[in-house]
């Protein structure tokens, strides 16, 4: 979605500002809000996919006008009523208003290392072969859809080299929607700063993780038409 | 967003505090989760995991050439395994190093969102996550490093990394001069959150090179 969350290459928000001895928190709720989604998702109602795809659907002036935590509380209230947990009217009045989904019990504090430690992994096995080599001319398709997705618009529609292949990971994209986990080969694609943004940029080389379904092969002009050129493996 | 101004609205926080504390209720209420094991996730971001952690991995690096081997080839495993450190997990499922050197220098963003190492660096600071920061890194990471206060030669490359999918970026900064017989623990010691993103650069503090 071309949501507030795509913020590469805009401008206008000032310098960078780091914060000497910054606190991992800045206030109790927000270490409350970080465990509580944490927790939340540890329930296992929803992907990371789904969960950043619900902090990119707040309008884009309420996103940038919320700080990083407001951002996580908003998205898992959101969550929490899509996926059935929570009542819309239970966030509202804040009690209980009928009973919770079956099958959910909440992990315990001695479980917590455990689960950290088993994380996600995204990597899974594919049958078929990759489609594009290390060194291989590709070009990112110019692709706007309107849920989530991982290519970010300064990096549609441009021309990069693959600098690594990294194997079959989940495809976001479907992944977000609840419509499985689809996994494709995975590369990073190296884009030189001028093919990006023009004379102007300090940026020697900006390298993207794209899933295949991004790509195509630069030297198959037909493929940005839509027809599949069976390249090259 | 909004987090470059973090003291200047304090209503809305109190209001926040009310808000998190409400829906914590419910969902304890609801069976969902436990506030214990809320606790024992914070202690664990707040006091245990965090850049410390990759300090001591790049540490051995500048130290064992056959660890730094195997971490550029290999960094899941030469950060997670046993015989690496054991650091695993939640946000690091699928790490890469990057090794900086005087001709390529390393540069870690995530402009969709605020995807981070945290096994090594823990949860990442709020400029990390703001929209200065994710603006810029890709189109201007020169003017980013300036923000920091960093001048690289202008033959050195700038390459940025930007974190789209679920693999997870540390990068090896360049071990200072003067640093020869300095053990694991001292270099540890001198290693910056920031020079694992590629925000910094590791320095020798004036007052240990003048004892070196």
């Amino acid at each position: 979605m071309n949501g507030a969350q795509d913020l590469g290459g805009m401008m206008g928000f000032g310098p960078v500002l780091p914060e000497p001895d910054e606190p991992v928190f800045h206030a109790e709720w927000e270490r409350r809000a970080f465990a509580i989604t944490v927790a939340s998702g540890f329930c296992g109602r929803w992907n990371i996919d789904m969960a950043r795809s619900a902090r990119e659907s707040l309008s884009p002036p309420q996103y940038l006008a919320s700080s990083y935590y407001e951002i996580w509380f908003e998205g898992l209230r959101r969550l929490l009523t899509a996926r059935g947990m929570v009542g819309a009217d239970e966030l509202e009045s804040g009690s209980v208003l009928r009973a919770p989904l079956p099958g959910i019990s909440a992990v315990a504090r001695d479980r917590v290392a455990e689960v950290l430690a088993r994380g996600g992994p995204t990597e899974r096995t594919l049958a078929s072969p990759a489609r594009f080599r290390v060194g291989q001319s590709v070009r990112t398709r110019n692709l706007n859809p309107t849920g989530h997705t991982r290519l970010p618009r300064y990096a549609r529609d441009k021309v990069g080299t693959v600098v690594a292949l990294h194997g079959g990971h989940v495809f976001p994209d479907t992944n977000a929607r609840g419509e499985g986990e689809a996994p494709q080969w995975l590369y990073t694609v190296a884009f030189s700063g001028r093919a990006l943004w023009g004379e102007q940029s300090s940026a020697d080389s900006v390298r993207v993780d794209c899933w295949e379904s991004y790509l195509m092969d630069a030297d198959a002009p037909d493929e940005r038409q839509g027809a599949r050129a069976g390249g090259p493996a | 967003m909004a987090d470059n101004a973090p003291h200047s609205h304090p209503n809305a926080l109190s209001d926040m505090d009310v808000r998190v504390r409400a829906l914590e209720t419910l969902l304890v209420q609801k069976g969902y989760i436990d506030p214990a094991a809320l606790d024992e996730l914070i202690d664990t971001y707040e006091h245990r995991v965090g850049p410390h952690n990759g300090a001591r991995v790049v540490a051995r690096a500048w130290s064992d050439p056959a660890y730094k081997e195997w971490l550029l080839r290999d960094a899941t495993a030469a950060v997670g395994e046993p015989g690496g450190f054991g650091f695993v997990g939640r946000q690091g499922e699928h790490l890469i190093a990057l090794e900086n050197t005087p001709q390529v220098h390393n540069l870690v963003v995530c402009t969709l969102c605020s995807c981070y190492p945290w096994p090594v660096l823990g949860l990442p600071p709020v400029w990390y996550k703001s929209a200065p920061y994710r603006s810029k890194a890709v189109i201007d990471p020169r003017g980013v490093l300036a923000d920091f206060g960093v001048s690289l030669p202008a033959q050195t490359e700038v390459r940025v990394w930007d974190s789209t999918a679920e693999l997870r970026y540390l990068v090896l900064p360049i071990r200072p001069p003067g640093t020869d017989d300095f053990s694991e623990a001292q270099l540890a010691a001198l290693v910056t959150r920031d020079a694992m993103i590629g925000t910094g650069i590791v320095t020798l503090p004036r007052s240990a090179g003048a004892q070196a």
